[in-house]
């Protein structure tokens, strides 16, 4: 049996002493979790070793840390991959706390500022449209499909973890919490969709507040990729509700998208100004100002000339501006989700999932099949319980998503053996 | 080797000098760029952001314009057109019936999307895996000895992972460290190697955007880089033209010159500071400079 050597990050706050990282032996299968391993430790060389977890299973979230620098679940990490990415040495496994929260001991961190705030900020519920239906609502199978991908999220923290913004800026609103707003802002029975949106959209840390670095798509172990979601809090919020926001957010997505149509190339001089609402809106000139000296200094070193900025080299073939045309005008915005339809190879490679999620889902427009979805037995607050106590989840949660997400979910394909998301039964037994 | 190539628009926007060493570069490589003149803007994730259809129509049209030249694969020179075009051309390469949908719209200009026929790479990528860093060395006349560089490599050539095909046959996150070490430099870790620099909220949340820039800078300073090597000229802008506001925002004076990979791999290449456009940098590359003078003083070439 392979021996590794588990060097895990001690930290007691209580204690007065400085963090530090101490080397235990381990000897298990590689297939068996890095939780495993700690749990082992603490059983049979350290009781005061402080980790978090439940499940075990990939389900509850508790055992979210940083194995060799990744983050991402105890349980759900295989101590043979993890070793394999060692910079550290043959075999070694380090275990470090999530980033971007506050230690309370060891491997568990506070998550409540940096989380669950954030979560609560959302308003993590439905608020039922009125009138409220006797028996269920009825939407569009579609709408439901839409969301899956927010509800498999299992508030590990793994994305909250690793965000740069975040990093940077405290008091960003943060993956989590938007993928969360994401399921109500695209469930067609709520009732708040353009308040939810100008709300984010209005806020200094809100969506627009993401620089778009993948890191929360690469942490998530459930596959719910939330700066996609953001990106589509991002559409809904400038091309459906219109929110023209404080954050220069929606004007520099349009001004990004004129420039092109334009030009074709993007023209550098042009997108600044227009994307504070034009060089001559008041809004822009304290913000050309301050960037004045920048623009000198470009000048100076002959990064860009006058003409250059003021002449607009490249003009758009009629060919880009007809394909603008036609893409905009198009009365539903089409969307090709990998994560509900799939790629059609690995669909193929595997006749179980032939009768997966037709590929169609999202081409089609959102009102061919309709189908009843419960209504929420006790309005308004039919959400909250199962998005608020995450690690008491019940399997019963929303059927699409126990059926088709692990079907197409990318980070299932790659480590587990389908989590079983549908019977955590299983993983107790242990 | 021919290469449908796309430089993209920074390149030859705000940071031209990206575009010319390039073409100096190529020819030392036996690269033929073969430029792909009609394709437009690759969105670079703000129209997806906007509308995804559009972004995978105009990439779509990209590939297939690429596709007519006799490249034998595309070649780009920025991560975030890597990043773009690789997260449409997935979506493109997932399904028959989305690409019928896409080429609806291209067949009035008589372009269709094949899936399978372009294989777009980065130029790092290409160093690495076309070129082959035993080759790139015996092209070395002037090892970057005694250079400490410092790789930033930029979100979008990096993440996420299983897109952009980074595993263990290939690597593509250890591309930048192979390549310095290739060239005979010395790579510098530091904290802000796969960090973001802050360029897409710039407009947006612009303290936020600074700081990112300036904390890597800063890292890098303290791991006693000479310089950084960006493959993605927004990173650049964020770093180079952008540095005296981010040394502002975090309070502290910083000085690091900040290099294109093209430029990098010029310099060991043996052209000199002019032709790489070195002194088109904000950021006067004083420390490359003295290092390659210092060299090149010894081969009696002139300098910059």
């Amino acid at each position: 049996m392979p021996e590794y050597t588990l060097r895990l990050r001690r930290y007691n706050p209580e204690s007065g002493e400085a963090p530090h990282y101490e080397d235990f032996k381990v000897e298990l299968e590689g297939h068996r979790s890095v939780l495993e391993a700690i749990l082992q430790v603490r059983g049979e060389q350290d009781g005061s070793i402080g980790v978090r977890c439940s499940c075990r299973a990939a389900i509850c979230g508790s055992c979210g840390v940083r194995t060799n620098g990744k983050p991402g679940l105890a349980c759900h990490t295989h101590l043979d991959a993890a070793a394999k990415n060692s910079k550290h040495g043959e075999n070694v496994i380090v275990v470090e706390p999530m980033g971007n929260m506050p230690v309370i001991k060891d491997l568990i961190v506070d998550m409540e500022e940096v989380h669950w705030k954030k979560i609560r900020r959302v308003t993590p519920w439905l608020v039922a449209k009125e009138p409220v239906p006797e028996r269920e609502y009825i939407v569009p199978h579609e709408a439901m499909v839409d969301v899956t991908q927010t509800m498999a999220c299992i508030q590990c923290g793994a994305c909250v973890s690793d965000c740069l913004t975040m990093e940077m800026d405290p008091l960003f609103v943060g993956p989590a919490a938007l993928a969360k707003a994401y399921r109500f802002v695209g469930d067609p029975r709520d009732a708040e969709q353009g308040q939810r949106l100008k709300d984010l959209a209005e806020d200094p840390h809100g969506i627009y507040d993401c620089t778009h670095c993948f890191q929360c798509i690469e942490a998530c172990p459930k596959g719910v990729a939330p700066m996609s979601q953001i990106m589509r809090l991002r559409r809904r919020a400038g091309s459906d509700f219109h929110v023209d926001d404080r954050n220069n957010g929606h004007r520099h997505e349009m001004a990004f998208v004129k420039n092109i149509r334009k030009n074709g190339l993007l023209h550098e001089a042009d997108l600044l100004p227009d994307s504070y609402g034009g060089k001559f809106h008041p809004r822009a000139v304290p913000e050309l100002l301050s960037s004045l000296p920048v623009v000198l200094r470009a000048l100076k070193t002959g990064k860009v000339t006058v003409k250059k900025a003021l002449l607009h080299e490249h003009k758009a073939s009629p060919e880009i501006e007809r394909i603008f045309d036609t893409v905009e005008n198009r009365e539903v915005r089409l969307e090709y989700n990998l994560y509900i339809s799939g790629n059609e190879d690995d669909l193929a490679d595997d006749p179980a999932d032939a009768v997966a999620p037709a590929a169609t889902a999202t081409l089609a427009p959102p009102v061919v099949e309709e189908q009843a979805v419960e209504a929420p037995p006790e309005p308004p607050v039919a959400e909250a319980p199962a998005a608020e106590a995450a690690p008491a989840e019940t399997p019963a949660a929303p059927a699409p998503d126990a059926e088709e997400a692990p079907a197409a979910d990318p980070a299932a394909e790659i480590e587990v053996e389908a989590p079983a998301e549908g019977e955590p039964t299983e993983g107790d037994t242990q | 080797m021919k290469v449908a190539y796309w430089p993209g628009c920074v390149s030859r926007g705000f940071t031209p000098e990206l575009h010319g060493a390039m073409e100096a570069v190529a020819p030392l490589l036996d690269l033929e760029l073969i430029g792909i003149d009609r394709a437009s803007c690759c969105g670079a994730g703000v129209i997806a952001e906007h509308n995804q259809e559009l972004a995978d129509t105009l990439n779509a049209r990209t590939f297939a314009l690429a596709a007519e030249t006799p490249g034998e694969l595309m070649m780009n020179i920025c991560s975030t057109c890597q990043g773009a075009q690789s997260e449409c051309q997935e979506r493109l390469d997932a399904s028959a019936e989305y690409r019928a949908e896409i080429n609806t719209t291209l067949e009035a200009e008589g372009l269709a999307y094949e899936k399978g026929l372009v294989t777009n790479k980065n130029f790092l990528w290409l160093l690495v895996e076309e070129i082959g860093l035993e080759n790139l060395k015996k092209k070395v006349k002037r090892p970057l000895t005694g250079l400490k560089v410092g790789p930033f490599y930029g979100c979008y050539i990096v993440r996420p992972t299983d897109r952009l095909g980074i595993d263990d046959e290939n690597p593509r996150d250890q591309y930048m460290q192979m390549v310095i070490e290739a060239l005979g430099g010395e790579v510098i870790d530091y904290a802000g190697i796969y960090k973001c620099c802050g360029f897409p909220i710039i407009t947006m949340n612009k303290k936020a955007s600074l700081q990112m820039a300036g904390t890597h800078l800063a890292d890098a300073t303290d791991a006693d880089a000479d310089c950084l090597v960006v493959p993605c000229p927004l990173c650049h802008l964020n770093l180079d033209l952008q540095q005296p506001m981010a040394a502002a925002e975090i309070g502290r004076d910083l000085s690091m010159p900040v290099l294109h990979l093209p430029q990098l791999v010029g310099l060991a290449l043996g052209l000199d500071n002019k032709a790489l456009g070195l002194s088109r940098h904000v950021i006067k590359p004083t420390s490359v400079i003295d290092w390659s003078t210092a060299v090149i003083g010894s081969t009696g070439e002139a300098g910059w």
